[in-house]
């Protein structure tokens, strides 16, 4: 079955690409836009599900700076 | 004494780690495909672009064959040096606290840099003063150093932080201007400039060169002796 | 049936092709091409690979010269450095793309022009590049463009470790529609290393390296799909190349481990027109056919037509020819290297070039008719009839003082410090750089044996404008003064010609003349050309770009150590003013600050002359007389004597020859050094190195720390 893992920047570290897009929106007309964190989407093909979690400890995310989140 | 210097896929900095540790000891090339470390002395992982910085920097170089080796090494106190991506592969296998993370301008920058001794007992800096200045350059897009604020106070406590990016000299947004940490043991050092593009009289600065032969003495004190 | 319901007829219009020319082929062939022959012939004789308009002119550049191993016509040129060792080295443009996606055009540059050299044999040592924008401060899209194209520059060349060691850049409205991205690498090899491109050897195998083949780059082609892709049709077929220094990293050391083990016969780059123009130029070079089964090639996308398959621009590939026996070993060497490696046909007796797909020949064409028999048209020059180029807006009224103008020049965006651009790039990798972009007019690398290779780029599109002859000249002139200053002697050239629309006669005549300013400077300097690239068609409704002719020149000395700086060394020097140097308004930085279109009269250049300076001036440099060295460019000797200044960290007193114009310029004729005062003896002694503030009497008196602010923030409000 097709997962995906979407990977976000641990809460309360600077995110300097989060806050480029969000200066760079108001710029281009969008306003009233806030909190802006840009994090990487992992799609793939997986016969385990139940290995996911363990796949993102160990290699697809670094759990000392990055929130992950799995959708089935 | 040997130095070993990994090469992975990728790896760009690695002759010239050669070359530079060639100056003060003998050096071989250590492949990553590779389950030996060919009875080197200390392990150099150098700087570059191991697969590409796929996913994140240093985060499936980690898991190289040879790396088993170089955990092992480092398990059994042997001497462990991570330059730039070398401290990027160290951090992601667990051998060194904290992580690397984008440079806040978000930019690639190629600097020279006076680094602040702050500890120089031990293997790395132990030809060093505390309080010297080294000139030695940095290269990366992705060198601030990381750690959350309770683990900071543990390592500077317990004088794990070598070198500081002196004042102003912070070119990534290090916390604490953290330019080099090493484990608790002492045994594993990590650092984002580049010691090895410091060697060279024609280059200018040869202050890199400490580094190097910090590590032959202490191995020549404590492990030929 | 979708869009084939046209014609074959109408199809080679749309594919480029002019009635004349789709004659030609009838003619050639005895027959009607094919789809597939029909994009493959497109292609060859496009401009971009069939140099149609240029390549009669070229045969004017001069080639022969005693260091010369690899002159035009390979993937990149070659000169002997001595000690054993070739300099392989080649300059070429993505102007087109770049405009599309910066970053990634200017990043494919950077891989196309690396494959080059390595598939000549050599290692890349150094990369240098040399852009043309817009005006950042008018134009948000120019900046945008620069601070794209940089950081695609940065990522590939720092991504593969190959140290950017210098580059130019110049912003004028004339490239605002049509930005210029040209890059240029230099590569070092043992000589038995280097190898040519001639495929040989019938029952010789033609492997494929390197990336899988998508529908990259096809564009133009697609008229022929025999199907629509359906929704998402240009998602499809991207027309942006993605350039992957990691996998070029791998093919990199792969192709040189083959050589260094002497296993093939032949190697290829795949670039412009993909396997077409690689196996083709590898069949005509050899005087062999050749024969494809596209079945055999590794595809990245799902039911890839033959078209396609013969024309994708996927990045990071490369051809090579092996005898059978060794065949093996070189995909052993492949896979250590995580290289993918595959035969896809072999070499023939004949001059076929057939492609096989599914068991079916879908083309078979003479490979003369490919590579050779693309018509070549001769230019109709005709001099303009009226003003090219408007006036720049005034950003000097003409009432600053002399102190007011030189800040107002070291701020403005084509002499202030490019440090913000450089400090992107990674100048320092492979441990062979002496010279760092801010610390010479050249860059210099050490060789094994302790000697230097020092190279420059340059390229005035604005003098080039303003008289296409001399202008052209001037930035050979200006490379050889570069190496001068850090004692190199010349070795060889190579440039790119990036013009407007040669159809046209004005046009025309700019490259007519500039080509001929240029064999006129090369020749008089003895300096060959052994290589280079011509861009041409960049122009908007309101015309076309400055005449840019770019020169990358290489140089050898004797002792690396000893290579000079720009900047004053030592207080109490004593600082000459070295010519002849008869500076004017013409073309000048000044005159653009002020408003004044480019026209007139460039000075006249006695190139004798110029050759006896640059000789004196690289002697005195290697023997140390001269402690700094510094050609004056852009700004006239007012900024030379600030730029020495601000690099050396002194102030200074001068006094300046009476009559003489600060600001006024003369490319490669004059030049600022310093040195003991007995070494100056016989040279015009203009002052003193000394104190913090750079006095030029009755003009300037400035602290140093000013020069350097403007200096410093003239680029980096924009980067």
């Amino acid at each position: 079955m097709r997962a995906r893992v979407l990977v976000r920047p641990k809460a309360g570290i600077l995110d300097p690409q989060g806050q480029a897009v969000e200066r760079a929106l108001p710029a281009l007309g969008f306003d009233g836009v806030r909190n802006v964190h840009v994090g990487r989407l992992i799609e793939l093909d997986v016969e385990d599900p139940s290995r996911l979690p363990e796949m993102c400890e160990r290699l697809l995310t670094n759990p000392l700076i990055e929130d992950y989140e799995i959708e089935q | 004494m040997k130095f070993g210097v990994v090469r992975f896929p990728g790896s760009c900095d690695d002759v010239d780690a050669l070359q530079a540790a060639a100056r003060v000891a003998d050096a071989v090339l250590l492949w990553h495909a590779d389950h030996h470390l060919q009875g080197v002395d200390a392990v150099v992982v150098p700087g570059g672009f191991s697969y590409g910085d796929y996913l994140r920097a240093g985060a499936i170089a980690r898991f190289a064959p040879v790396m088993t080796e170089v955990e092992e090494f480092a398990r059994e106190g042997g001497l462990v040096l991570g330059i730039c991506n070398g401290f990027q592969v160290l951090c992601e296998a667990g051998l060194l606290p904290g992580a690397l993370l984008p440079n806040v301008s978000l930019k690639f920058i190629f600097r020279q840099v006076d680094l602040e001794v702050v500890r120089s007992s031990g293997a790395f800096t132990g030809s060093c003063e505390v309080g010297e200045r080294l000139s030695i350059p940095v290269k990366h897009t992705t060198g601030r150093y990381y750690a959350p604020d309770d683990q900071l106070d543990r390592l500077e406590a317990a004088g794990q932080v070598l070198l500081r990016y002196a004042a102003g000299h912070n070119p990534n947004g290090s916390l604490r201007d953290i330019a080099g940490v090493c484990n608790e043991r002492g045994n594993v050092f990590g650092l984002m400039p580049h010691p090895e593009h410091a060697v060279d009289p024609l280059g200018g600065s040869t202050d890199g060169l400490r580094i190097f032969e910090s590590m032959r003495a202490h191995v020549e004190q404590h492990v030929l002796a | 049936m979708s869009s084939s319901t046209s014609s074959l007829e109408e199809r080679h219009r749309q594919l480029g092709l002019t009635d004349g020319e789709y004659a030609r082929i009838l003619e050639r062939l005895g027959r009607a091409p094919n789809d597939v022959e029909l994009a493959m012939l497109s292609l060859m004789w496009s401009e971009h690979c069939g140099y149609k308009h240029s390549r009669r002119l070229l045969r004017r550049l001069p080639k022969e010269g005693r260091h010369v191993l690899m002159g035009p016509g390979e993937n990149a040129g070659a000169v002997d450095v001595g000690g054993g060792l070739a300099v392989a080295f080649k300059v070429e443009s993505h102007n087109h793309p770049s405009a599309v996606e910066p970053f990634q055009g200017a990043a494919t540059g950077v891989g196309g022009i690396l494959r080059d050299v390595f598939a000549v044999g050599a290692r890349p040592i150094a990369v240098l590049d040399s852009l043309r924008f817009g005006e950042p401060s008018a134009s948000e899209r120019s900046r945008y463009l620069l601070d794209r194209a940089v950081a695609g520059i940065g990522h590939y060349g720092n991504s593969i470790g190959v140290p950017t060691v210098g580059g130019e850049i110049y912003f004028e409205g004339s490239y605002e529609q049509n930005c210029l991205i040209n890059a240029m690498c230099l590569g070092l090899a043992p000589h038995h290393r280097l190898i040519r491109s001639a495929a040989a050897g019938p029952g010789n195998v033609v492997i494929l390296l390197g990336a899988l083949t998508g529908r990259d780059g096809i564009g133009g082609a697609s008229v022929l799909a025999s199907a629509e892709l359906g929704e998402g049709d240009e998602a499809k077929r991207p027309s942006v190349q993605i350039g992957d220094p990691f996998t070029e990293k791998k093919l990199l050391e792969c192709c040189l481990e083959l050589l260094d083990r002497e296993l093939l016969v032949a190697l290829q780059d795949l670039g412009a027109a993909g396997l077409t123009s690689a196996a083709s130029e590898m069949a005509s070079k050899g005087g062999v056919g050749l024969m494809l089964d596209l079945c055999q090639i590794p595809l990245r996308e799902q039911g890839m037509e033959p078209f396609e398959i013969m024309v994708s621009e996927s990045q990071e590939r490369m051809l090579c020819v092996a005898t059978p026996e060794r065949v093996s070993d070189v995909l052993g060497v492949c896979e250590r290297w995580e290289v993918a490696a595959t035969t896809i046909g072999c070499v023939t007796e004949g001059d076929s070039f057939q492609v096989l797909h599914r068991g079916v020949v879908v083309a078979d064409v003479p490979v003369g008719v490919l590579v050779d028999d693309c018509p070549l048209y001769d230019l109709e020059p005709s001099p303009p009839a009226a003003r090219l180029y408007p006036a720049p807006d005034a950003v000097l009224s003409g009432g600053e003082s002399p102190e007011e103008t030189l800040l107002a020049l070291l701020r403005s965006p084509n002499i202030a410090s490019r440090r913000p651009v450089f400090e992107q790039y990674d100048p320092i990798v492979q441990s062979r750089t002496v010279r760092r972009p801010d610390e010479a007019d050249a860059a210099v690398l050490v060789l094994p044996d302790g000697s230097g290779i020092a190279v420059a780029i340059d390229g005035n599109g604005r003098r080039v404008g303003c008289e296409p002859r001399r202008g052209a000249a001037e930035a050979v002139y200006e490379c050889s003064a570069n190496l001068a200053c850090v004692g190199a002697e010349p070795l060889g050239l190579t440039n790119c010609l990036n013009f407007g629309n040669p159809e046209k006669p004005h046009v025309a005549w700019q490259l007519v003349e500039a080509v001929e300013g240029l064999s006129e400077a090369c020749e008089a300097l003895g300096v060959p050309v052994v290589g280079g690239n011509v861009s041409l068609y960049n122009e908007a409704p309101s015309g076309p770009i400055f005449p840019t002719p770019v020169v990358g020149m290489v140089g050898k000395l004797p002792d690396a150590s000893r290579a000079g700086r720009l900047g004053f060394a030592r207080d109490g020097d004593a600082i000459g003013l070295l010519g002849p140097f008869e500076p004017s308004q013409v073309g000048s930085e000044l005159s653009k600050l002020r408003g004044l279109a480019p026209v007139g009269e460039l000075p006249m250049a006695d190139a004798a002359r110029i050759r006896i300076l640059h000789q004196g001036i690289r002697a005195r440099v290697r023997s140390g007389a001269f402690r700094s060295a510094h050609d004056i460019a852009e700004g006239g000797v007012a900024v030379a004597l600030a730029e020495c200044c601000i690099a050396g960290g002194l102030g200074a007193s001068v006094r300046l020859p009476r009559g003489l114009d600060p600001f006024g310029e003369a490319p490669g004729r004059g030049f600022i050094v310093s040195g003991p005062a007995e070494a100056l003896a016989g040279f015009v002694m203009i002052g003193t190195v000394g104190g913090e503030r750079l006095v030029i009497d009755g003009l300037v008196d400035v602290a140093v720390s000013d020069l350097r602010d403007a200096h410093e923030g003239g680029l980096s409000e924009w980067v």
